[in-house]
């Protein structure tokens, strides 16, 4: 090191490289303080609300006061049917993409079809809710409405884990699976899918951590500010955690400080935690793989 | 019949059952397929179905120049005016200023975790990234409301802290995790041996990055950043929440202004289905779907021109 940083222009660039090393650390610095600093906050102020009792009583006295029970099913009810609608459509496309197609114009269209239906703003995708399913299909706001949209703004990241998960699934497993003659089908459901279930399941569970964030594509399509039961079905309406706290933040006045951090946080941690375990099987798949 | 030769029992069995099997085959195929295509079906249904109800307006007597360049939005008044040049000059605003904080940030982090991590701070940080955007954007607008609004009025000695400055923060906190994600795909994809090469005349790892890597992942990065346009162009809770919702041409960082989205969001649900307002928000929102097309058009494009070559 001696001999090579002596010379005053090897100490310029050492010192451009400390300089650049310092500034990029403070922008990851700056992205990542505000996260930790806001959960902190969250956790904080939040956390003296939690309790069973505002965990599983509906509010009362016009959401000034009590639980959010009923949110917390809705948000259940609209994670579940979105999730039975967009998990099996997902993982076929993904099957499809990565098993059956070639790549030529087809494939490119597919593609550009998902990559836009990701950047598709979720305010549209609500209208499209509203246009479609509440009105064309006459299922009203509702349950299903609302799943159904959230199901097809989901569907992306369900097509993008799966067909990752499909594709580091080595093509030798396929052709020896296909030279004991099995058919392509045979060779996906006993070989491809089982190997890459692990996979299949990180998207399915961040496709659940976006649905149950979700606000905008649900306003207007089967989420309602209040309701006084619980939902029996999909063609009733149900409140939700996302909404829930939408409508005690900016709607409601008076609404105790603890309320609304205790919805945020209980929230976010579901988002997180729910998170938190796709990231830890993802690790423990990639530490596992054995090809 | 147990001739090892002989494999009809594996795949041969009857004729009838061969056929049944054939069937069976056919119709899981088919509906892959139809699986396979659904994406485009999707895409085609949003345009279609937002189009629908926004076209009797569109073509029944709105004044399209009127709603690009006047800033007059009485969609409820008894001679109403549908001017949204605001709106669009909300959008704009606050999707400018989250830019100018977030490409820094944005690609300077990918820069760092690519280039200037290894090991496990790398998956740390990464996690932490992934959290970013795991954060919904109800939360996002909750805490634009709460934490940042008093804060923005402290620093700056305004009235009010719901404002551009409060959205762009958070739309570029917002933002930030694909830009990083796409970006570091973009470094990752040039060659080691680029890296290589400079290490070996004696570059710092910064020289590299800059003189090499840079110019190199030039399209990745572009591509990171028009996703984060897209991104942030069509939030909607976060800005509905935190810019203060007053329609307003603005002209400093802490006026208060109403995005696209967020006039849909706030006025869809007063309105009555059929009537004029309620078209001019699917106008409006046929406007940023097609605003939102273009942008990831091209940001898939110039990545595909990285893959390609």
């Amino acid at each position: 090191m001696g001999v090579f940083a002596t010379s005053p222009e090897s100490r310029r660039r050492h010192r451009s490289q400390q300089v650049a090393f310092a500034v990029l650390l403070a922008m990851t610095v700056l992205l990542v303080l505000p996260v930790l600093a806001i959960l902190g906050m969250l956790v904080w102020r939040g956390a003296p609300a939690l309790s069973l009792e505002f965990l599983f009583t509906a509010p009362v006295r016009g959401m000034t006061a009590g639980g959010i029970w009923p949110a917390i099913v809705g948000t259940m009810w609209l994670v579940g049917v979105s999730l039975a609608i967009s998990a099996p459509i997902g993982v076929l496309a993904a099957v499809y993409l990565n098993e059956y197609a070639r790549d030529s114009w087809v494939t490119r269209v597919i593609h550009l079809a998902i990559v836009n239906l990701a950047g598709v703003p979720s305010i549209v995708h609500a209208l499209f809710g509203v246009g479609a399913f509440v009105l064309f299909f006459r299922f009203g706001t509702s349950i299903l409405s609302a799943s159904l949209t959230l199901a097809i703004m989901t569907l992306p990241v369900i097509i993008a884990s799966t067909k990752e998960a499909l594709a580091a699934v080595p093509m030798t497993f396929r052709e020896a699976c296909w030279n004991v003659g099995a058919s392509r089908w045979q060779t996906i459901w006993h070989v491809v899918l089982p190997n890459s279930i692990a996979g299949i399941l990180t998207g399915i569970i961040l496709q659940v951590s976006r649905a149950a964030g979700e606000t905008a594509p649900i306003l207007f399509t089967g989420a309602a500010v209040f309701v006084p039961f619980l939902p029996q079905s999909v063609n009733d309406q149900c409140m939700a955690l996302s909404m829930h706290l939408f409508t005690i933040s900016t709607q409601v006045q008076s609404v105790p400080q603890s309320i609304t951090y205790g919805t945020a946080l209980v929230l976010v941690l579901l988002v997180v935690l729910v998170n938190g375990v796709s990231i830890v099987i993802r690790s423990r798949i990639r530490r596992r793989r054995k090809w | 019949m147990d001739d090892p030769g002989d494999n009809t029992r594996l795949v041969g069995r009857s004729p009838a059952r061969e056929r049944l099997h054939r069937a069976t085959e056919l119709v899981i195929e088919t509906v892959i397929r139809v699986c396979g295509v659904s994406a485009v079906i999707f895409v085609f249904g949003i345009f279609y179905f937002v189009f629908r109800e926004a076209a009797p307006l569109l073509f029944g007597g709105l004044d399209l120049g009127q709603l690009l360049t006047s800033s007059a939005w009485y969609p409820d008044s008894s001679n109403p005016r549908y001017g949204a040049f605001a709106l669009i000059a909300g959008t704009l605003s606050v999707t400018l200023l989250a830019m100018l904080i977030a490409v820094p940030l944005g690609l300077g982090a990918a820069v760092f975790v690519s280039e200037f991590c290894t090991g496990r701070t790398k998956e740390i940080l990464k996690i932490v990234i992934e959290l970013l955007a795991a954060i919904p954007s109800v939360v996002w607008g909750f805490i634009g409301l709460v934490i940042l609004n008093p804060v923005i009025i402290d620093l700056f000695d305004t009235p009010v802290g719901l404002n551009i400055l409060n959205g762009a923060i958070l739309l570029a906190l917002m933002s930030v995790p694909i830009m990083v994600s796409i970006g570091e795909d973009a470094l990752k994809a040039v060659p080691d041996a680029y890296r290589e090469a400079a290490e070996a005349m004696g570059a710092t790892r910064w020289q590299v990055t800059w003189r090499v890597l840079l110019p190199a992942a030039r399209n990745g990065l572009l591509a990171a950043v028009l996703l984060g346009v897209g991104r942030a162009v069509g939030e909607t809770m976060a800005v509905l929440m935190a810019t203060g919702h007053s329609v307003n041409v603005p002209d400093s960082p802490l006026d208060s202004v109403r995005t696209i989205t967020a006039t849909i969001a706030a006025e869809l649900g007063e309105t009555a289905q059929g009537s004029n307002h309620y078209r001019v928000l699917f106008v409006l929102g046929s406007l940023l779907f097609l605003i939102t097309f273009l942008v990831n058009l091209t940001a898939d494009l110039v990545i595909r021109g990285v893959k390609k070559r």
